[in-house]
């Protein structure tokens, strides 16, 4: 993904979070239907998780905390065997934990069995009955719990109408797209009005298009019911498109969880800082307050490394990139780079350089020092171009250094 | 107070919902790992019960076969007759039952070679140029699996007789006409599997465009490509005939089966150990199929 | 000259495999060839599978003077030949039921907490596959060493309770099930291992998180899933039971308690001027038999087709 869009994400995220209020009217005849004493949209407690599979040695939850206002949609972000599904599915009841306690709305839920804890969940892909209609399907749940047929039938309709499938009520699931396929598997979870909705995965066995169009829709549908919901994905562009906090996860635990705004600005580990976004790792030192990279001088963020040779991780938004000539003026402070590469990406543009001069010529094991820049492009020096000599220094924005 | 954990969860007598701490545990219960034990144990029972009843009257073979059913001795006189070819020790006649299975073997060479030289052309032609063909002849290879071989015995029964008085011999080998019938719908889908597991209308269409005449591209691509289904064709055809007996019987033909059984009447010891042995030759043969099949399976998959 | 060239063009596309098909000749020209092909294969199932089938349905409606006749079909209706067909449906029905429960129980036991290509499952497939084609002299050979007169079960079950089997317990209703259950239940597994293995983990797991329980399960998602692989490998049980010839001739060559061992019995009486066109007959009647039971399976089939 670019830039522009994780940007542009974050925004959307941050606009949206403010109406997370609003129910819809569906929802409230749903929640009349079913006569659940608890209260809805419970919120979650993970404490001290352990959860280690069968035959493994190697702890796939390892002291997992999470909390979740009700309400509140969550998504839980990592590279695969990070153990993000596998809290979902433990939330859910559907992997035993070895040790720790999980709470849902206020209630104990660690010794009830999965059809008790009122919980849905969407997968990955596959999970619709192929032997029912998109209709029976979203009707299941509801039959399950007892609910009389005109009932269940009113109250599948109007989800089917949610998620925009109400004329393919009566196709069988095999001649649906994965996505329509997605969406009944989403209409089916909410049908049945549950505490927490689980999403593992949902979109990443489809196109990148309907991708895109599904998890805005998915995002509108949640605001919509109010419903608490935790989204597990490894896709970044997703999680910040539709969460009110991301769950970076590693190891088996939650590496940093926050807005996804803070997530990017201000990430908590060198972890959070690459897996988000673009970053340059850049040489320097920091004294735990103040660093200074390129011979500039910026704020650190709190949990940074302190000494003379640390690495500074800077996004390319918060570096400056002037042509070599107009420093003649010796106002700018920074390292020479050669022009390597220039992507125009519409408003923005991204420069990727190679430190040309300087002690940063080579580094590490004398590999050469890559930096990328990006500005706006019509900041951009006129005249640049692929070989040009260059000047780049940090903004003086807030980094991790480590 | 007692604690049951089931698929109910963590409850009490009541069947109220506990939570772990009420129920005074140190650790969460283990609901799922306790479903999984539940189920390897119905599972365990199902596997052992049906490989029991299958496994049995083999091991009563193998005992039956050292062990005089009368007087209850114990000897290897009867695997030793078979291979020494001398069964005198035992008052038993080997002619017939050697007889017998050369019949069979020599009937397999020859039903592989007609099955072969009759499917594979004619799939492979159909399978590029014609679906409607292709159906209508999955259609009648499949077909003998619906009219069964005592059937087909009724109606071959005046071919054979106008065949062997009028045309050819008596000779058993030619029961392979008959065969090539019976083996047509196991060769069919093992040849089918190949065929759909690889593109065969590209690779003829990229070696014509190189030039290549049909004969060629015919021995030259496809044949090495469809090699390892028209194995595993063979050998389902070569189990199929070692182990036929109604129409070589019914017809009055001498082959294994009905050598086996004739020797049944007079020494049963030698004929259950040839039975064992010709058992062991398909499980070799099978088992050398299903990897043949896996190795296809995984090409496909690829 | 001219003439020369134009004549070489087509020549030269035809040998590089352009589109033949780009005259109408041409594209009818290729399908008489693509049929040409097929020709011996057609031939060849015409002579030794077509004409035996014509054989039979015309035999059993061909009187002794070669007139038609549907006089022949009276003996199917006489009390023996009743009794044989009654037997023939008994034991086919009552072994294809045993087979495709116990078959589809192990199934689901090979499948369960298992590996999709585990050692175990293929090796239990590949015994299997033996088993389901061990019919005949050698199947009947190990049940007699088993249960027979002096079978080791036998002398077994003497020494140790001192009870003697029946010696003609083989040749029962109860023991030809038994011998015939021996290869219903590989079949079985064979056939019924790529049903048990498309039923997906995911169905269960939202079964449950929707709130069902394991009845609720098995009845309204895996049942109802599994259920028209079931019934159609059941009628196909039913057909093989019901055409097995070899292992019920090897068990008892005199009595003539099945259909295919009356076919034998007819057959070798052919001469009696009394027995014209009576094993046609029943062989007659067993292809309807299994035609229909063969049409039951396909619509079965065709049914869960809707959504497969």
């Amino acid at each position: 993904m670019t830039l522009a869009d994780t940007k542009a994400a974050v925004a959307a995220a941050a606009d949206t979070t403010g109406t997370a209020s609003a129910n819809g009217t569906v929802t409230a005849a749903a929640s009349a239907v079913l006569k659940e004493s608890e209260v809805r949209g419970g919120g979650i407690q993970m404490r001290n998780v352990d959860k280690i599979y069968p035959g493994s040695s190697k702890k796939a939850l390892n002291d997992f905390n999470l909390d979740v206002k009700p309400g509140e949609m969550v998504v839980l972000l990592g590279g695969s065997g990070c153990g993000k599904s596998t809290a979902l599915r433990s939330l859910a009841g559907l992997e035993d934990i070895q040790s720790g306690r999980i709470l849902v709305g206020g209630q104990d839920v660690t010794g009830v069995p999965v059809n008790k804890r009122n919980m849905a969940m969407v997968f990955q892909a596959y999970s619709l009955f192929p032997h029912m209609t998109a209709l029976q399907n979203v009707e299941f749940g509801l039959e399950v719990h007892g609910v009389g047929k005109e009932e269940r039938r009113r109250v599948a309709m109007g989800k089917l109408e949610l998620v925009g499938l109400a004329d393919q009520a009566g196709k069988y699931t095999q001649q649906m797209s994965g996505g329509q396929q997605q969406r009944v598997a989403l209409a089916r979870a909410l049908a049945v009005d549950p505490r927490v909705l689980l999403l593992d995965e949902p979109l990443s066995a489809l196109d990148a298009k309907v991708r895109v169009q599904l998890r805005d829709e998915i995002r509108r549908i949640q605001l919509d019911t109010g419903t608490t919901t935790i989204f597990v994905t490894h896709d970044q562009e997703e999680a910040l498109a539709v969460a009110d906090r991301i769950g970076v996860m590693n190891g088996g635990r939650i590496e940093q969880i926050d807005a996804p705004q803070t997530l990017y600005q201000r990430p908590a580990t060198e972890y959070v800082a690459t897996f988000i976004g673009l970053t340059n790792r850049l040489p320097g030192s920091s004294d735990g307050r103040e660093g200074v990279v390129f011979g500039r001088r910026l704020p650190v963020l709190p949990n940074s490394a302190k000494g003379s040779d640390v690495t500074v991780l800077v996004r390319p938004e918060n570096l400056t990139l002037a042509a070599a000539g107009d420093a003649a003026d010796g106002s700018a402070v920074g390292e020479h780079a050669r022009v390597e590469v220039i992507h125009f990406l519409g408003a923005l543009v991204r420069v990727d350089t190679v430190i040309s001069s300087g002690k940063w010529q080579r580094w590490n094991n004398g590999e050469q020092l890559k930096v990328t820049v990006q500005l706006p492009a019509n900041e951009l020096p006129a005249g640049l171009a692929v070989g040009s000599d260059v000047i780049i220094a940090p903004r003086p924005v807030a980094a991790l250094a480590v | 107070m007692a604690v049951n954990i089931d698929e109910q969860g963590l409850t009490n007598e009541q069947g109220e919902q506990l939570t772990p701490l009420q129920a005074g545990l140190d650790r969460p219960p283990q609901l799922r790992a306790a479903r999984v034990r539940q189920q390897s144990i119905i599972k365990t029972v199902v596997l052992v019960a049906t490989l029991l009843f299958l496994f049995i009257p083999l091991a009563s073979m193998l005992l039956f076969t050292v062990r005089h059913p009368l007087s209850g001795r114990w000897s290897l006189a009867a695997w030793q007759a078979i291979f020494t070819g001398n069964g005198e020790s035992l008052g038993a006649d080997l002619t017939v039952l050697w007889q017998g299975l050369g019949t069979s073997l020599a009937l397999c060479v020859v039903t592989v070679v007609i099955m072969l030289l009759l499917m594979v052309p004619t799939m492979v032609i159909v399978h590029i140029r014609s679906k409607r063909l292709e159906r209508a002849i999955e259609w009648v290879a499949t077909l003998p699996l619906t009219i069964p071989a005592i059937v087909l015995v009724v109606g071959l029964g005046p071919i054979y007789r106008w065949l062997s008085a009028d045309v050819l011999s008596t000779n058993p080998i030619w029961l392979c006409f008959a065969y090539v019938i019976l083996v047509m719908p196991f060769s069919f889908r093992a040849l089918a599997v190949g065929l759909n597991s690889i593109d065969v209308k590209t690779l003829c269409e990229a070696s014509r465009s190189l030039g290549a005449s049909w004969p060629r591209v015919f021995f030259r691509v496809i044949i090495p490509n469809l090699w390892q289904a028209i194995l595993s064709a063979s050998f389902i055809s070569i189990a199929v005939v070692l182990g036929e007996y109604t129409v070589a019987s019914l017809l009055g033909r001498m082959n294994l089966q009905v050598a086996l059984f004739q020797l049944g009447q007079s020494n049963s010891q030698i004929s259950t150990a040839m039975s064992l042995l010709a058992l062991l030759f398909g499980v070799i043969l099978l088992v050398a199929l299903d990897l043949i099949s896996d190795r296809i399976r995984n090409r496909k998959d690829k | 000259m001219t003439a020369t060239l134009t004549q070489a063009a087509p020549a030269v596309r035809k040998t590089a495999g352009a589109p033949a098909s780009s005259s109408p000749l041409a594209a009818h020209r290729k399908e008489l060839g693509t049929f040409a092909v097929t020709v011996p294969f057609f031939a060849y199932t015409a002579c030794f599978l077509l004409a035996p089938t014509v054989i039979v349905i015309v035999g059993a409606f061909t009187s002794s003077s070669g007139g038609f006749t549907l006089a022949n079909f009276s003996k199917l209706f006489e009390p023996n030949s009743l009794a044989s067909i009654g037997t023939s449906i008994l034991v086919s029905l009552i072994s294809a039921v045993i087979g495709a429960v116990v078959g589809a129980l192990a199934s689901y036991a090979l499948v369960i907490g298992a590996k999709p290509n585990g050692l175990l499952r293929r090796i239990i497939a590949a015994i299997c596959s033996v088993l389901a084609q061990f019919g005949g002299v050698m199947l009947a050979f190990a049940f007699i060493a088993t249960i027979g007169i002096n079978g080791v079960g036998t002398v077994l079950i003497k020494q140790l309770t001192g009870y003697t089997v029946n010696p003609n317990w083989l040749s029962s209703l109860s023991g030809l099930v038994t011998v015939y259950c021996y290869f219903q239940i590989p079949l079985m597994i064979i056939i019924f291992l790529p049903a048990v293995d498309s039923i997906r983990r995911e169905w269960r797991e939202a079964t449950e998180s929707l709130g069902g329980d394991t009845w609720q399960y098995w009845t309204r998602v895996a049942g109802p899933i599994l259920a028209p692989r079931f019934i159609s490998s059941l009628l196909l049980l039913f057909a093989n039971a019901f055409s097995a010839y070899a292992t019920a001739a090897a068990l008892f060559s005199q009595r003539s308690i099945l259909v295919p061992l009356m076919i034998q019995g007819a057959m070798r009486n052919e001469m009696d001027p009394n027995q014209q066109g009576f094993a046609q007959v029943l062989a007659f009647a067993m292809i309807v038999v299994v035609a229909i039971v063969m049409i039951l399976s396909h619509a079965v089939e065709k049914r869960a087709g809707r959504w497969q």
